[in-house]
Order: structure tokens, then C-alpha cells, then sequence
């Protein structure tokens, strides 16, 4: 019993890492109505990131964190423009393949330069020991940081000018520019910051477990899983949605070897859509 | 007498929002019914309900004796209730001609390919579009999609036609055209429903008039009564009186 | 309707295919030409999904991967003959999707899309730790499967013969839907969802029904290429890599037309070719993929066809 308790309150610390992966996810789709299919691959390389810079250069791995938020920020700019820009308000189907194509680019370079082998960053932090169960350190300063970034996340769409511009074009993009709000550039930011959150939260998930280039898919699903449960474009519930989905997980880990998670979590996807296509968390929104 | 559609106390709230609230109408067989009302009075909203959008919280729509409250659209299609909707919605990559015979082919005859192909090329013909029948629809004017909209929604040989704000965007012109063409249809047998901002057109289009306000009926009757309602003219205060339009020409 | 030119291509075609390699007895060709008539009938019924009614299904090599090992294991187990085997295969892989079609086809966009991957790796596990289909290992055909059809050699040109004629078939197909009154509801759908069903277009019902069509002919197609290939194991018939590369081929060669998806299979396929030679990376052939469907996606969205339909509009009803 105990055993178990242990593994749901460390899937709620893991859950909030996938709530922040999932909040980058949901944000772009809210903002742009884009669903960026290759959000497990930018997710990967914050992962790489990490290795990179603390294994290879061998700076201190929390610095990590924002170098991560940084350089995705940039990239998702970059990409917004190479890739996005053109499709947005064209027919889904378009934004669909356009996102996969990107991923598919991005997985086949970082294949070939990283192959698909296992990489670890090896991360100690002391953590803390209840009744024989131990919480590693990793897991609570994830959470910790998670928490931290979902926080300044909401600020910043709450209380800068370009939060709030956000915001607006999210509600109403043609009110939006009508009030002279610079549309492009700021799905261009919107964008950058739903990869910033992607990487971030690799680089989160790399601290705590090994990973390899095709990682990706895998918290990918989970992603729009918590997508799916916290309701599109509400980035509260998809750290809520995280959170539930790590405590899902937590649950079913004593019970059921690794490899049926991934199946278990698309059950839960496809069921979610078919029940709650507005989102667990969005019901009382209507 | 059975109503050709009656809607029965019917009610939908958006979150905290209440856009209509308790309602009922009727559209006799053969007749056009105006609905109007200020921007917001959930107009488009009664227009969702009843074709099936998203169902009512509460009260019922009947549909030539059949309760279709709730029925998915293209049931509700199939029983001969086509829309003509506000925001034009034409099947881009498609012709005019092909438009159209989707609306003939899935409306209330279900009719096959080649016969539905007919169908279409006779409506399109009422509207005035037959020189462009081979032109992608994406590619035609504003007043061009208004009338494939109305087309598409004509060609399913419907016995209920609910038009919604076909005249926005067009000029003194094409409105005038437009009132020929709804008033044709009429001729032909089929009834109407229409939402309309242009006031002159409604008045002199519909044989009865619905006013909605913040969601509730306000007002029912003859367009000359409605135009000289007192609540109606307080509703309206800030937007385009009534009142002078009431002595336009029917 | 016979009178039609693009009739006349789609049986020249295939003519051109049967002939060539039987005639210069050229077997290196027919095994070339095998693996592009596959492309071309994967590429033309995932056609009907993405370039008619606009959903795109990732997971489509679910059902030749299923269509194989269905077939497979009827000739292998049950000594069936191939052809009703292949049939069968057809037919079951396509109950089953319309089954699941009446489920996930009330997704939207990419709900659906990523369903539909899960489906294929969900199939994927299931199979390899299915014994009866030989787990991970997979079904291997003894020597004798072929006698029936009068020894490898033989089995060899009749199974490519056949999947010439499940091309030629899949062509007629894309071209007969696209006719009929279902294609037209499935392009209204493709056009805009909402829109056809306020006109009455029965949504849920005519994509269950394509999503159900579009496995038919590639669940036959895997069916007689597994057999020919003597073996068939989860990862050869569930490859996800493939199932991308149908896609790409679909928008390469312009998706909504019918000859489209042939002319993108074969134009990959040589490009494909083309690149193994130079690259032995596999990696590299995911990123040219890529960004192949990138270009395409955001400047010619139409594909090779949508451009030669805009610039040669007559040229249309020939080459539809």
C-alpha cells in the first residue's frame, strides 16, 4: 500500500514536468489552432541539450534550464517562420503535415547525429526517504521548477504587454490586428514559446531519466494527452493534466510492465477524446 | 393545424451567458417569418438549434410533426430543412454546379449523381448563377457565394429554407434582386425563416415578424404592428428605426 | 463512361507492366516494378482519405501489415489457396477498420491522424506477442506453399501479375469513387467538414465507409506480398517509416486526383532509389522525406498533378 503511495506521489512529481511539456503544446494549438507534430522531437533535443551541456561541457545541469528556455524560444521562432507561417488558416490537414514534416526532418538529423542509443545525464541531488520509500532529489526539483515555470508562464500572459497580446490574438485574431496588434510577430513569439516549454521540460525530463533520440513519440503522446484532459489551449489544465497523468501512471506502474504504458496512456487518449472533447478540466468553462 | 416547424420552450446558455431563453416560434406552411432583433439577441443561435449545431438545454423542435431536437444536421437536411448561413461557407475547391449538386444529392430527395446534376443546373439558374457554374466557388464575389449559399441550400428541394443575413454585403442592387429571388421561392412552395438586418427588405418580405431581445421573444406579428411597437422601437434605440421603414413599398 | 481517355491510360499502364518484365524475362525489373505497383496501390487508397475526404491516416500500413499476416497465415496454417486467401484478408482487414472507423473517425484533424498511429503501434505490440501468428519472429512460409501454384518460380510471376491487377484495380477504384455520388460527399467532407453535413452529407457514415475502403486493396496487396516474400514479421509489416513515405508520395504526386498518388509513388520510389545508392543512411532518407513534404506542403500543395491540372487545364480528362 505504502509502495503504492510512494508511486503516485512520484508519478505527481513527474506529471508536473509532462504538465509543463503539455502547456507548450497547448499553447500553440489555443493561440494558432496549430498542432505541432513535432513537439516530442524538440522535446528530445532539450534532452540533448542537457547532455550536452553538462555532460560534454560539464556546466552545472540546472543551468541547463534556462539556456534550454532560451535556445528553444529561438528555435521555435526560427521554425515558426521556416515552417508555420505559411499555413496558418489554411485547412488542418496542411498544418498537420507541415509539423510531421518537421519532425521528421528532426528526427532524421538528430538520428544521425546522436544514432538511437540511450544516453544518461547522471544528475544526483539528495532527495528524501519516507518510510523506506526514497524521493529523489531529481524528481522534487523538477516539480519544483515545473511549478516555477508554469508560474512566470502565467505572468507573463498575464502581465506584459506581449503576454497580453498573446492572449488576444488567441481569443480573436482579427479583432487582435484590428486593434493593431503586430499579428505575425506575435504567433511568431506564441510559437517560440510553446518550443521553449517543449525543450525545457526535455532538458527537466533528462535530469530524471535516461532518453534516446526516439524518445520523442512516447512523451509526445503523453503531451496530447494532457492536452486532451486539460482542454485545448488552457494551459492551468494542462499542468492539472500533467499532474493526472503522472498520478495515472504512478498508479499503474506496480501493475503493468513499461512497455503496456505506452498503450495504456493511447487507450486513455482515444477514450478522453471520445468522452471529454472539451477537456476534463475545461467542463465548468462550458 | 400542425405548425410546418414548432419550437417549443426551447432554451441554451453558453457557460454564464443565457442567449435564448424560453422560446417558441412557429412557421406556418407557405409563409415567410421574419426574425429580428439587435445584435447579440441570439438570432444565429435559434438558427443552431433548430438545424441541429448543437442541441437545446431545454424545450423541443418539431419539424413537420417529427421531434428532431438534437438530431445530428445531415438527418435534419435529409427531412427537408436546408440553411443559408451567415458566414458563406462554399466548398472552395469545388465548382458552383458541383456545390450545388451536393445539396441535391444529400438534401431531401437523396437523389442519384446524374439526376441531382439537373437539379442544381435548374437552381442555379433561379439564383442567377448560371453563366458560372464551372467556376471554383472559392473564387467568386462576396454577392456571388451569397447566392451559391442560397443555391446549395435551394438545390436540396427543402421544405424549409432558414436564411440567414443573405443580404449583408451585398448592394442596393443585388438586395433587390435578392428579394426577387427569396420572394420566387415562396412561389415555388417553399417556406422561410429569415434573419435579416436590412430593415426594409424584412418588412417587406415576411408575412410575420418575430422580434428577439437579449435572447427571449419580444414581439410577434404583422410587420406594420411590429414597426410601430413601442418595446421594439426601445430595443432598437441607437440601431436603424423601424419606424422609418415602415412605409416602404411591400 | 468507358469512353473515358484516363481509362484507357490506367489499362495501358498496367499493360506496359505486365508485358515488359514477362516478355524481356527481365526478373530484376518485375521485382522493382513489384515494389512500385505496392507504393502505387497504398499511395492511391490512402489517397481516399487524405486527398478526398481530408483525413490524414498516419497508421495506414496497419492494414497491409494485417492483410499479410491474415493471408499469410491462412496459406501457412490452414493450406488455403492464395487468392481466396488474399481476398479474405481483404475483407476481414476491412471489417475491422470499418468497426474501428465508426470509432475514431469522430476525431477531428489531428486526433485522428495521431489515433491512427497508435493503432498501428497498438497492432504492432498486439501481434508480436500474439503466438498463433508467431510472435515476434513472425510466420515463415515452407517451400511447399508455392506447389499449388506450381512452384517458386511460378508463384513469383503470378503473385506479381496479381498485384498488377490489384494496381490496375485500385486506379479504377480511386477514379470510380471519385465519380459517384459518395466520392462527391467525401470531397464536400474534404472540403469542409460542418459544411457537408448541414447539407446532409452523412459524415460519420461516409468516412467509417472510406476509412473501411481504404484498407480493402492494400490489406490484398500485403497479402500477396508476404506470400511471395515467404516470411512476414511485425516489424517489416508494420513499418511506420513506410506508412510516412506513402504519405509523401500521395502529396508529391498531388493528392485529390486519381493518378496522382501512381505518378508520386513511382517518382519517390526512383528518388528513393536514387538516394540508396548515394546515402546508405537510412536517417538521411527520413529528412529528405521531410523536407520534400515541407516544400510541398507549403508551396505546392497540390503536387506534381495540381500543377499540370492549373497549367494544362485541358489536359485534365486524361490525366485525372
Amino acid at each position: 500500500m505504502i509502495a503504492i503511495l510512494a508511486s503516485v506521489l512520484d508519478g505527481v512529481l513527474v506529471g508536473a514536468v509532462y504538465g509543463l511539456a503539455a502547456m507548450g503544446l497547448t499553447l500553440i494549438w489555443g493561440v494558432m489552432n496549430v498542432i505541432n507534430l513535432a513537439h516530442g522531437a524538440l522535446t528530445v533535443f532539450g534532452m540533448f541539450a542537457l547532455y550536452f551541456l553538462a555532460s560534454v561541457l560539464g556546466l552545472p545541469p540546472y543551468s541547463a534550464v534556462p539556456i534550454a528556455i532560451v535556445a528553444g524560444f529561438v528555435c521555435g521562432v526560427v521554425l515558426y517562420w521556416i515552417a508555420v507561417h505559411r499555413i496558418i488558416g489554411r485547412p488542418e490537414l496542411m498544418s498537420l503535415l507541415a509539423t510531421f514534416a518537421v519532425n521528421m526532418v528532426l528526427i532524421g538529423v538528430g538520428t544521425a547525429l546522436w544514432t538511437t542509443s540511450p544516453f544518461n545525464v547522471p544528475v544526483t541531488l539528495p532527495g528524501f526517504t519516507w518510510q523506506g520509500y526514497t524521493f529523489t532529489g531529481t524528481h522534487i526539483m523538477a516539480a519544483v521548477l515545473a511549478g516555477v515555470l508554469a508560474g512566470l508562464l502565467y505572468l507573463f500572459l498575464h502581465h506584459t504587454r506581449v503576454g497580453k497580446a498573446i492572449r488576444a490574438v488567441a481569443q480573436n485574431r482579427e479583432a487582435a490586428e484590428l486593434s493593431g496588434i503586430p499579428t505575425k510577430q506575435i504567433l511568431s513569439m506564441a510559437f517560440g514559446l510553446g518550443v521553449a516549454l517543449a525543450a525545457v521540460s526535455g532538458t527537466l525530463i533528462a535530469t530524471m531519466f535516461p532518453f534516446t533520440m526516439l524518445s520523442g513519440e512516447a512523451y509526445q503522446l503523453k503531451s496530447f494527452v494532457v492536452t486532451v484532459l486539460g482542454g485545448l489551449g488552457n494551459p492551468a489544465g494542462a499542468l492539472l493534466g500533467g499532474i493526472a497523468l503522472g498520478l495515472v501512471e504512478g498508479l499503474s506502474t506496480p501493475f503493468m510492465p513499461v512497455s503496456w504504458i505506452p498503450i495504456l496512456e493511447f487507450g486513455l487518449f482515444v477514450f478522453c477524446l471520445m468522452a471529454f472533447p472539451r477537456g476534463i478540466f475545461a467542463l465548468s468553462k462550458g | 393545424m400542425t405548425a410546418l416547424l414548432e419550437v417549443a420552450n426551447v432554451s441554451k446558455r453558453f457557460g454564464g451567458v443565457v442567449a435564448v431563453r424560453e422560446l417558441d416560434l412557429r412557421v406556418e406552411e407557405g409563409e415567410i417569418l421574419g426574425l429580428i432583433g439587435p445584435n447579440g439577441a441570439g438570432k444565429s443561435t435559434v438558427f443552431n438549434l433548430i438545424n441541429g449545431v448543437y442541441p437545446p438545454d431545454i424545450g423541443r423542435v418539431v419539424f413537420r410533426g417529427a421531434d428532431i431536437t438534437g438530431a445530428p444536421p445531415y438527418r435534419i437536411a435529409r427531412q427537408g430543412l436546408a440553411r443559408a448561413h451567415q458566414i458563406v461557407q462554399p466548398l472552395a475547391g469545388l465548382t458552383v454546379l458541383d456545390n450545388c449538386t451536393v445539396g441535391a444529392c444529400f438534401g431531401r430527395e437523396n437523389l442519384p449523381l446524374a439526376a441531382a446534376r439537373e437539379t442544381a443546373r435548374e437552381v442555379a439558374e433561379i439564383v442567377g448563377l448560371r453563366g458560372q457554374l464551372d467556376i471554383l466557388a472559392g473564387q467568386l464575389t462576396t454577392g456571388g457565394k451569397k447566392r451559391l449559399e442560397l443555391a446549395r441550400a435551394l438545390s436540396a428541394r427543402p421544405h424549409l429554407l432558414l436564411l440567414d443575413e443573405v443580404l449583408a454585403g451585398l448592394n442596393p442592387t443585388e438586395i433587390e434582386q435578392m428579394i426577387e429571388i427569396v420572394r420566387g421561392i415562396r412561389r415555388r412552395g417553399v417556406s422561410i425563416l429569415i434573419i435579416e438586418h436590412v430593415m426594409r427588405a424584412i418588412m417587406s418580405l415576411s408575412d410575420r415578424i418575430v422580434v428577439l431581445n437579449l435572447g427571449a421573444k419580444l414581439a410577434e406579428g404583422a410587420p406594420r404592428e411590429i414597426a410601430a411597437d413601442p418595446k421594439v422601437i426601445t430595443a432598437y434605440l441607437g440601431e436603424a428605426e423601424p419606424a422609418d421603414d415602415a412605409g416602404a413599398n411591400p | 463512361m468507358w469512353r473515358r481517355p484516363f481509362l484507357w491510360l490506367i489499362l495501358a499502364v498496367s499493360l506496359a507492366f505486365v508485358l515488359v518484365p514477362y516478355l524481356t524475362d527481365d526478373v530484376q525489373l518485375r521485382e522493382g516494378l513489384l515494389l512500385a505497383a505496392v507504393y502505387v496501390i497504398l499511395a492511391s487508397s490512402l489517397n481516399l482519405m487524405i486527398g478526398y475526404a481530408g483525413y490524414v491516416n498516419f497508421g495506414n500500413i496497419v492494414f497491409f501489415g494485417l492483410g499479410g499476416y491474415v493471408c499469410v497465415f491462412l496459406v501457412s496454417e490452414w493450406h488455403w489457396p492464395l487468392v481466396p486467401s488474399a481476398i479474405l484478408a481483404g475483407v476481414a482487414v476491412s471489417a475491422v477498420a470499418l468497426l474501428f472507423g465508426l470509432g475514431i473517425l469522430r476525431l477531428r484533424g489531428a486526433f485522428f491522424a495521431l489515433a491512427t498511429i497508435g493503432i498501428n503501434e497498438a497492432v504492432r505490440q498486439l501481434v508480436t506477442n500474439f503466438e498463433p501468428w508467431g510472435g515476434a519472429t513472425g510466420i515463415y512460409l515452407s517451400f511447399d506453399a508455392y506447389e499449388p501454384l506450381g512452384g517458386p518460380m511460378q508463384a513469383l510471376w503470378t503473385s506479381y501479375f496479381l498485384v498488377v491487377g490489384v494496381m490496375a484495380l485500385s486506379l479504377l477504384a480511386s477514379f470510380a469513387i471519385k465519380r459517384s455520388k459518395f466520392g462527391l460527399g467525401l470531397i464536400a467532407i474534404g472540403q469542409n467538414e460542418d459544411a457537408a453535413a448541414t447539407l446532409g452529407v452523412p459524415t460519420p457514415r461516409y468516412k467509417a465507409l472510406v476509412y473501411s475502403a481504404s484498407a480493402f486493396l492494400p490489406a490484398v496487396a500485403g497479402g500477396i506480398y508476404f506470400f511471395k516474400s515467404g516470411i512476414i514479421e511485425p516489424g517489416a509489416a508494420f513499418n511506420l517509416g513506410l506508412s510516412i513515405e506513402a504519405i509523401v508520395m500521395v502529396m508529391l504526386g498531388g493528392q485529390g486526383t486519381v493518378i496522382g498518388p501512381a505518378v508520386g509513388a513511382f517518382l519517390y520510389e526512383e528518388l528513393r532509389g536514387a538516394l540508396l545508392v548515394a546515402e546508405a543512411f537510412s536517417n538521411f532518407q527520413l529528412v529528405i522525406a521531410g523536407v520534400l513534404l515541407l516544400v510541398i506542403v507549403l508551396f505546392v500543395p497540390g503536387g506534381l498533378m495540381g500543377f499540370v491540372h492549373r497549367r494544362w487545364p485541358k489536359a485534365r480528362s486524361w490525366l485525372e
